[in-house]
């Protein structure tokens, strides 16, 4: 029973976490709730069904259909991040902190009624490229193959952002400029194609994300980004916005407590977003700054 | 042009055209401009009181919705319990002030976003307590509300009685936020939201300033509550979905922080046109009304930053 919880709460935590990502990269550098972003997971879940439906002899099961899904939607995805913040919120970037946020929501409504509109009113449902098997691991538990895919697929990635934001002159370029963005282009790094790449990036993982939610769930709708957004976004502050391995811990830890609370407490089910935000007040108010944010400096 | 809408006349001339409104209504055949005229004389109820604690004082609040729905579900409870109407809205008045009161004294040390955060958090819970504890509140299944006719002797017809009634509380709303703004309290609001550290410094007492403005703003989200529960006669916790607390953020935002003028015009866009979308549409563009919500809110944004009707001294700022 607890061997079996915990499987369900890696699987979960680990989407949770990559779509928290998305978030606090953009967060990093610009100090802006990507209000989107539920949006971009959204679009890139249809963007592998768009595929598969399109190229279901090619890329219709297997290994080659599920690796063609994530780069599909992730390159998807991304493009759409960047699209949206060079016309949404580059022309607001200098002119107060909430005017990027209206603009956000703005265009988290316009993606969500497109697609509403122009694609599918009904929830669809998503192609399986895996071969769901269940793995007995002892003491009556077991992991399905899906899980296997969604936890491996997730931790691939994390380590590959994890090179990319520490071993290339990207990442470090990205780094100096969540550090302080007006230095950085002083040492002649040009800000706003850092921006933009982080977006990419961000908004990629988002894709990946919406993909393996599309896999866990087995169908998708044009406002399946907002629950999981709102959470991810939850666990990214419970973290500690703006930092990396913040997304992570918190990722895993709200999908640690949601499978917890469905588990072991009675109605547990119908109670556990309310105990999983209760526990992220309850975090803010000891520590202000998430479990690993860095504490900020009063303005002066 | 900010300078004419200011003006006294053109304040008179607005509330003789919301007092008109039912009139042009019943004359035009078209009685559900009187539901339009109060959904959005609701928001900027709403729009009014967030104003208070994120326009004055900037402190991002991303759960408002929570507080209508504490006030729209205890006049539901107060009215079953067979308590007079308007002893009803005051309870719930009071019972919203209450709560904001302890979710700010407990919150309000958190900075920036991490509060908007948290905010979202507690109208979340908020909204799924109330759906959870059916024996209270019914559930999801909603609430009956007991039949209540205010102002009988105005008007026979329900709606245009609560759009009267919803008029005079926005003109209330209205004066007593010009008196607190143009007060020794407003502008100490708004040196707090200029600068924390300064206005601590010059002697303002931050933390109770700051607790003031968040709690007062409940005040007008607990009327707007009440009065909708019992317009309505139905509750139901899908009515008070985190998107109603992002429309009240982008009322004010849009029309211009902390500008009275700005916040009722934005709610007189964002409340107002798509149920007029909806009742004027042809039913194949009928779906498109969020579409164009959304894109409305983006080009505004893009290209009025500051707010429609922005406040005279933020306009000085951003100008200079």
């Amino acid at each position: 029973m607890v061997l079996q919880q915990l499987v369900n709460a890696l699987t979960l935590g680990a989407i949770y976490s990559l779509i928290a990502l998305g978030y606090t990269l953009v967060y990093g550098i610009l100090a802006m709730i990507n209000f989107a972003h539920s949006e971009v997971l959204m679009l890139g879940a249809f963007a592998a069904l768009g595929l598969a439906t399109i190229l279901p002899a090619a890329f219709g099961t297997g290994a080659l259909g599920l690796g063609g899904m994530f780069v599909v939607s992730m390159l998807g995805a991304g493009l759409v991040n960047v699209i949206v913040e060079r016309f949404a919120y580059r022309p607001l970037r200098h002119i107060s902190r909430l005017a990027p946020l209206i603009s956000a929501i703005g265009v988290s409504i316009v993606l969500q009624n497109a697609v509403f509109l122009w694609l599918s009113t009904q929830s669809l449902s998503f192609p399986q490229p895996v071969e769901i098997k269940q793995i007995p691991l002892g003491g009556g538990a077991s992991v399905s193959s899906l899980q296997l895919v969604i936890l491996g697929a997730a931790l691939a990635l994390m380590a590959l952002l994890h090179f990319w934001v520490e071993k290339t002159k990207m990442g470090k370029a990205m780094r100096a400029c969540a550090d302080d963005i007006t230095t950085a282009g002083l040492m002649g790094i040009n800000a706003d194609v850092v921006i933009a790449v982080t977006f990419f990036v961000g908004g990629a993982l988002g894709g990946a994300a919406g993909v393996l939610y599309g896999m866990n769930y087995g169908s998708i709708k044009y406002n399946l980004g907002f629950l999981p957004g709102a959470k991810a976004f939850t666990a990214a502050v419970l973290g500690g916005i703006g930092n990396i391995r913040g997304a992570v811990l918190g990722g895993f830890i709200l999908g640690g407590l949601e499978v917890l609370a469905s588990g072991y407490i009675p109605n547990g089910a119908q109670w556990r977003d309310v105990i999983a935000f209760t526990v992220l007040i309850l975090v803010l108010l000891v520590r202000p700054s998430g479990l690993l944010g860095e504490k900020l400096a009063e303005k002066v | 042009m900010s300078g004419l809408l200011r003006s006294r006349g053109t304040a008179w001339i607005l509330i003789a055209a919301a007092l008109a409104l039912p009139f042009a209504a019943h004359a035009a055949e078209f009685p559900y401009l009187v539901r339009v005229g109060g959904i959005v004389g609701l928001f900027m109820l709403l729009g009014l009181g967030l104003n208070f604690t994120l326009g004055y004082v900037g402190l991002f609040d991303l759960g408002f919705i929570a507080f209508y729905a504490i006030g729209a579900y205890t006049t539901s409870i107060a009215m079953k319990a067979h308590v007079p109407a308007p002893a009803a809205i005051l309870l719930a008045i009071a019972v919203t002030v209450f709560a904001r009161l302890l979710l700010g004294i407990s919150i309000l040390r958190l900075r920036g976003d991490y509060l908007a955060v948290v905010t979202m958090g507690f109208g979340e819970i908020a909204r799924l307590t109330i759906n959870n504890m059916d024996w209270l509140t019914n559930g999801p299944k909603g609430m009956q509300v007991r039949p209540w006719r205010p102002l009988a002797f105005l008007a026979k017809d329900p709606n245009v009685q609560f759009y009267l009634l919803i008029v005079a509380a926005v003109l209330a709303g209205v004066a007593a936020t010009r008196r607190l703004e143009d007060s020794r309290v407003g502008r100490a609001w708004v040196a707090i939201r200029e600068d924390e550290v300064a206005a601590r410094l010059s002697g303002i007492p931050v933390r109770e300033y700051k607790l003031l403005a968040f709690t007062l703003s409940a005040v007008f989200a607990g009327l707007a509550g009440s009065l909708f529960a019992l317009w309505e006669q139905f509750v139901t916790p899908e009515s008070f979905v985190f998107w109603e607390s992002v429309l009240v953020v982008s009322i004010v935002v849009l029309g211009g922080m902390g500008s009275i003028s700005g916040v009722l015009l934005g709610a007189l866009i964002l409340a107002g046109v798509p149920p007029l979308m909806q009742a004027t549409l042809s039913a194949e563009w009928i779906n498109y009304r969020y579409l164009f919500f959304g894109l409305i809110l983006v080009l505004v944004t893009l290209f009025r930053p500051q707010g429609l009707l922005p406040s005279s001294r933020r306009e000085a700022e951003l100008t200079s």
